[in-house]
């Protein structure tokens, strides 16, 4: 079927035309192939075109030169010329928009505002974001009792972990009489998989600056410090230059910009203590002293650093204070739920596709975070449990994804908002494995003052060591249960008070995978080494080798192209011979 | 520096956004590294260094090279962001020199999005 519209006509269609009846007829095909005529075939651009039937083949961009070689491959001998068919252009994927991809269209900046946009070393680009403009806000338009006010009303809480009113804290240190008062932040993030404090110092330190400034004024703190972890390098450095910097345009220090404020900010570096999440520990340290908590009353906005009224605030609440100023409590508390109101930061770890940084308003439900954001669970893997608020959280199941995040829902079912690491486990993870690995973490970081605390979370690892070793008692979860109890009631801080936070959840939701390392001496996830024994299925084993060759015990033996076997004796259940398989013949049970 | 007034702020933000969002000054073009701890660790420097070595060898003087923080996307660090004038900035992941170099010569000095290595096109949503 030649095209013999006008765009092929004038293109030399019936050129073609002669050109293929004489080939055919040279090859005797002429009874055999019609040449027909049609209409416009409509891609006009690649005419001459031509469609063979009855397969379809469309052919384009013909010349009289073509057709010999055309009729001779195609009709003769069956073959279609590929290099005159029609290709269609490679397709160009365009390049989505941020706000098309899930991981950055879900999410809303407010503590993360500047974050990838300016360079953290230079205080100018801060400034030309609109960096400071709350803190003339504050310093010309506002009295202290207003920028209290509107902290408060924007219903802003402390995103520390535990939540406490930030507003109210402020106020309280506003009304103590004693002077010099200090501001702390606090930026000794301890979670392990949490890094949203370091983030935020690393992108964007006057963020943090100029919230601590504004707490100044309102609370009437004379003295700030940055109580940051020996860890973060890179966050110290940069905090370092931005107070510099802002000390040399007398944004720090006396009479700040002519407007009679005194306040400067130093830094204080911590040796990376969990319990310095704990104020009155974190003040112990600050001090020089060893980080133990002290019983409350008196509440450090009384009597917090040398004794002095004081403020401390987690470095994502600082950075959300200059917005808060800026565009009003309204606007904040318009965003989040009945109880949390603005975003949270969250860092995304673990078992899922996008690790990283996200902020989303408050009421983002689980699934949300995991699935659209997070982009689901790699290697096709079946999503188990999101654990959040760190060591002194809980691991939430499958069930529960649609929960929506706040202070209150969270707690609701066992577990804590935290400072905001969320990890993500799949169906390979030990639910009894988790809880004693957050056990053995909480046993090293109890500071020891309380007895519940530093011998009741070593008891609970202890069992829990022993259950993940296949040597579990019946009453062992009651047991735990019991322990759990006794520390949170008997424990001076959080640290105690949450600590049997991981067990207690993973009990209530996966009881069963308990009971199967007790009563029936397995993992079903295949994770602790006692419970599990590596095998090779007869029928899927190929003979490779591949297994017996990276077996770092010499534990497999078996000729090429024969069945394989594990000596048991031998095997350290590393798991090397089951990565390696191609053939998916290594069984773990 | 010298101490500055609630005024100067001002004066400061006009001088610098004209220059970040290229509107003035000589520069057709911002490249920036992100330079968080994760992208440091993922190899951000040396896309750094290729970025340097490439203006020298090439004797450009009219693109800038900056850094920042993280972008959030931890996994696939190292990223940058290209950014023409008058256009959206467009953001890199998983990079290494090889792909660095590819992406200077075709976005930045030619003005074609490599898309095979962008991930999107745009800016996040802010408050």
């Amino acid at each position: 079927m030649l095209c013999t519209g006008t765009g092929c006509v004038s293109n030399g269609v019936f050129k073609i035309k002669e050109a293929l009846e004489q080939e055919l007829k040279k090859h005797s095909l002429q009874d055999e192939v019609g040449v027909v005529l049609t209409g416009c075939n409509g891609f006009c651009a690649q005419g001459p075109v031509a469609v063979v039937k009855p397969d379809e083949i469309f052919y384009q961009l013909l010349t009289e030169d073509d057709i010999p070689h055309l009729v001779e491959e195609h009709f003769l001998k069956g073959r279609p010329v590929q290099k005159l068919m029609y290709t269609p252009p490679a397709e160009k994927v365009p390049v989505p928009k941020m706000s098309d991809i899930g991981f950055f269209g879900k999410q809303r900046l407010i503590a993360l505002r500047n974050r990838g946009m300016i360079d953290p070393e230079q205080i100018d680009e801060y400034i030309a974001q609109g960096g400071y403009t709350a803190l003339v806000k504050a310093l010309t338009e506002m009295k202290p009792k207003q920028i209290i006010d509107q902290v408060k009303q924007s219903g802003l809480r402390g995103r520390g972990g535990a939540g406490f009113p930030t507003g109210k804290k402020w106020e309280l240190v506003a009304a103590a009489e004693r002077t010099p008062k200090y501001l702390v932040c606090n930026a000794d993030e301890g979670d392990p998989g949490a890094f949203m404090d370091r983030s935020i110092i690393e992108s964007d330190p006057h963020s943090i600056l100029e919230g601590m400034m504004i707490g100044a004024r309102a609370t009437g703190a004379s003295c700030g410090y940055v109580y940051i972890r020996n860890e973060y390098p890179l966050a110290r450095t940069r905090l370092i230059k931005a107070i510099e910097q802002a000390r040399e345009y007398g944004l720090l220090g006396q009479d700040i910009l002519g407007k009679g404020l005194n306040f400067d900010i130093s830094i204080q570096q911590g040796a990376g203590a969990f319990v310095c999440g704990e104020e009155t520990s974190l003040i112990a340290s600050l001090e020089g002293r060893s980080p133990e908590p002290r019983v409350r009353p008196p509440y450090p906005a009384q009597s917090g650093v040398w004794d002095a009224p004081t403020n401390i605030n987690n470095v994502e609440t600082w950075a959300n204070i200059p917005e808060i100023i800026n565009r009003g409590a309204q606007w904040f508390s318009s965003i989040g739920t009945e109880t949390s109101k603005g975003t949270k930061v969250f860092s995304v770890v673990g078992k899922v596709e996008n690790t990283g940084l996200v902020e989303v308003p408050m009421g983002t439900t689980l699934r949300e975070i995991v699935f659209d954001i997070g982009g689901g669970i790699p290697n096709a893997k079946n999503f188990k449990a999101v654990q959040t608020g760190g060591p002194s959280g809980g691991c939430i199941p499958a069930d529960l994804l649609d929960l929506p995040i706040d202070y209150e829902k969270l707690a609701e079912v066992g577990s804590i908002m935290g400072s905001g690491g969320l990890i993500v486990m799949d169906e390979d993870t030990c639910m009894v494995d988790v809880a004693r690995y957050f056990l053995e973490f909480l046993k090293d970081e109890s500071c020891g003052k309380c007895t519940a605390c530093r011998e009741g979370i070593d008891v609970m690892h202890g069992i829990l060591v022993r259950i993940c070793d296949g040597n579990g008692k019946e009453s062992d979860i009651e047991i735990l249960e019991e322990l759990a109890q006794a520390i949170k009631d008997a424990s001076l801080c959080a640290l105690g008070g949450t600590a049997p936070n991981p067990v207690l959840s993973t009990i209530q939701y996966f009881r069963d995978e308990y009971e199967s390392h007790i009563k029936d001496r397995s993992c079903p996830a295949g994770v602790c080494k006692a419970l599990i024994t590596f095998t090779i299925d007869e029928e899927a084993c190929k003979g490779c080798r591949l297994c017996s060759k990276n077996c770092p015990q010499e534990a497999i033996s078996g000729e090429a192209k024969e069945v394989h076997r594990i000596d048991q004796s031998k095997c350290i259940k590393c798991g090397v011979c089951m990565d390696v398989c191609k053939f998916e013949a290594v069984l773990v049970a | 520096m010298s101490k500055i007034k609630p005024e100067d702020l001002d004066k400061i933000r006009e001088r610098m956004t004209r220059t970040m969002n290229l509107r003035d000054g000589g520069a057709r073009a911002k490249v920036t590294v992100h330079m968080g701890t994760c992208g440091i660790a993922a190899g951000a420097r040396k896309i750094m260094s290729s970025l340097l070595g490439l203006l020298e060898e090439k004797d450009i003087n009219d693109v800038l090279i900056t850094t920042s923080g993280c972008a959030g996307l931890c996994s696939r660090e190292p990223m940058m962001t290209v950014e023409l004038k008058g256009q959206a900035p467009v953001k890199y992941v998983d990079l290494d020199e090889e792909k660095t170099q590819k992406i200077f010569s075709a976005h930045v000095l030619s003005g074609e999005v490599v898309e095979e290595y962008a991930l999107a096109i745009g800016s996040e949503r802010v408050g």
